[in-house]
């Protein structure tokens, strides 16, 4: 078999296991429904308690699952090969932070409480001042080590600015509900939310997606892209903006969701033969499918608990990275 | 009409000057070989003709300046090997032999026939067809380097600039590169290579250029460029020369006891 027909085997295996992955997230939860009456749900008509359940809860909680995960899977790959640091993920330019940040305040403030689409857009707006902070911190010329620096810098400033509002929360349910935000999680998300941030991510995914060629150019290092036809200017752009415009829409409706970012890259790269082009529509896939895997296992593990995604992921996430840090120790010995 | 040509170059790092007023013209079919102590500014040089390093002066690439073209553009006329031999994934040798390839073609086309051609054509010329499947993050040196000038090769450039390409190759590999580099030239191409060994510059190369702290030198073929007195004041070294069957060979025998740049004896 060749390179080329083992990868679109791994594209259409993957793309069948999230399109599976998205029926068994339609069909879980507590009311509990018969897989034909569901679907019939999906596509019914009349105001029906089923339909409702079907339209207005499953199906939007299962579209964010997967283009939330194809986010993090996506700007994972991109990032990793743009800064060629096997360990970056989408919160390395405090995209995540600032947006996490942002909502934080509409909390805070009560901003997210006076109406319903207050607390997204508080958040988006806290990614678009970290991507323009990181761009001018970075200047013009801005090589990846300045780039990761700026990141690391607006990261610590947002997660600082984060504690002092949780430190100075007017009460504990504010500060509780602050805290429950920021674990991340896909609960009571309606459709409202899939048309705020869907939109914002699939502009992100096609920056990201243009980086494809220039990612695989940049495996021989800067220099050499440079001389090859890659313009270092546009991919930076492409790369910071195009991760602030999908993570900002995703931590916007979910909150911060670790470590998926992360692993799915690592996992999936020896099976596209490392080829940073390749990796990106695998990774995205594969993101989308751990994130419905994920929250369709905080439902059926403790379904009365409202189990938060992001501790889930990062209670799986956690364990990798130290696997993959003690991997790399040994090659680096 | 010359394939490079660059007038009154000057390229500052910060504030130290790195090249000062450098005029070079560079011809269809020439093997250049740039020469210099450590520090002369040879690979700043090379970047600067690619857009890569900030100066003032006229470079010329082809028809137009270099810098108003696009890295685009710039890639159709010059290949660069850079001096840092990068690789920083575990892709296999062809794929990265075919990144030579990769500009101007959208992501998720396969490689045209005429590419593939090119593709195999470098890799048979730098004798790794043989290591296609290996994972080029795994090769030992000398293997790397050659991987990476069938890259530089496959662009299928008129120019070719390399940086030290000949830097820890074992002597088989250099002179089958060499030679490569020569047959180039046969072909109506251009080779501007940076080396530390004279003896291969002075061997293969139809012209010679000299950097020493910024300025060029000595500029013409090796007979007459690489004399003792030139050796001893660039590097301060005394050589020793001879004409054999093969061309001239040129050896640095010992340290010069008149002064020189950057004595490591400090002397």
């Amino acid at each position: 078999m060749s390179e080329r027909t083992r990868f679109h085997l791994l594209i259409g295996v993957l793309a069948l296991v999230v399109l599976l992955l998205f029926g068994l997230s339609l069909l879980t939860g507590p009311a509990a429904t018969g897989f034909f009456d569901a679907f019939a749900g999906l596509f019914s008509d009349d105001r029906g308690t089923l339909a409702l359940i079907m339209q207005e809860i499953r199906l939007p909680r299962a579209i964010l699952a997967a283009a939330i995960g194809a986010t993090l899977g996506l700007s994972g790959a991109a990032l990793q090969g743009y800064l060629r640091n096997p360990l970056a993920e989408p919160g390395l330019l405090g995209i995540s932070a600032s947006a996490s940040l942002g909502a934080v305040l509409a909390l805070y403030t009560g901003f997210a409480a006076a109406f319903p689409l207050g607390l997204p857009l508080a958040a988006l707006a806290g990614a678009v001042v970290a991507v323009l902070i990181v761009q001018a911190l970075a200047g013009l010329s801005g090589n990846v080590l300045t780039i990761i620096l700026a990141g690391v810098a607006v990261s610590s400033f947002a997660g600082a600015m984060t504690s002092l509002a949780l430190n100075l929360s007017p009460n504990p349910f504010a500060a509780l509900e602050i805290v429950f935000w920021m674990l991340g999680s896909l609960n009571d998300r309606s459709m409202t939310h899939v048309w705020l941030s869907l939109p914002v991510m699939i502009v992100g995914w096609a920056m990201l997606a243009a980086l494809a060629r220039p990612l695989d150019v940049l495996t021989l290092g800067e220099q050499a892209a440079q001389s090859m036809g890659v313009d270092m200017g546009r991919v930076r752009f492409l790369a910071v903006f195009g991760t602030a415009a999908s993570v900002g829409a995703a931590t916007a409706v979910a909150g911060a969701i670790g470590f998926v970012g992360l692993i799915v890259p690592h996992v999936l790269r020896p099976l596209v033969g490392a080829r940073p082009s390749r990796l990106l529509p695998a990774s995205a896939l594969g993101g989308a499918a751990l994130l419905l895997a994920a929250d369709i296992a905080v439902r059926i593990v403790a379904p009365a608990r409202d189990l938060k995604i992001g501790v889930l992921t990062a209670l799986i996430g956690a364990p990798f990275f130290l696997w993959l840090v003690f991997r790399y120790r040994r090659t680096l010995v | 009409m010359s394939l490079l040509a660059v007038r009154d170059l000057s390229v500052a790092l910060g504030k130290r000057a790195v090249l000062n007023g450098i005029d070079l013209t560079v011809e269809s079919g020439e093997c250049v070989g740039l020469i210099g102590p450590n520090g002369a500014g040879k690979s700043t040089f090379l970047k600067a003709i690619l857009g890569q390093a900030p100066g003032a002066g006229d470079i010329r690439l082809g028809d137009a300046e270099s810098r108003t073209m696009s890295a685009l553009e710039r890639a159709r006329i010059a290949a660069y090997l850079p001096q840092e031999r990068e690789v920083h994934w575990p892709v296999s040798v062809e794929v990265l032999v075919g990144l030579g390839r990769a500009f101007g073609r959208s992501a998720v086309a396969a490689p045209s026939a005429k590419d593939q051609a090119l593709i195999e054509a470098a890799m048979e010329r730098m004798a790794v067809t043989g290591l296609r499947h290996r994972r080029a993050t795994e090769l030992s040196g000398g293997e790397r380097a050659r991987v990476l000038i069938a890259r530089a090769l496959a662009q299928d450039t008129p120019l070719l600039l390399a940086d030290e390409p000949t830097a820890g190759l074992d002597p088989s590999h250099q002179i089958a590169l060499m030679a490569t580099f020569s047959d180039l030239a046969r072909e109506g191409r251009s080779v501007v290579a940076c080396l530390h060994e004279i003896s291969l510059a002075a061997r293969w190369c139809d012209r010679i250029v000299v950097l020493n702290e910024g300025r060029i030198v000595a500029d013409g073929p090796p007979a007459t460029v690489l004399t003792d007195e030139l050796m001893r004041t660039v590097y301060g070294v005394e050589i020793h020369r001879a004409d054999s069957a093969q061309g001239l060979v040129v050896l640095p025998t010992a340290l010069s006891e008149t002064e020189g740049n950057d004595r490591p004896d400090g002397a």
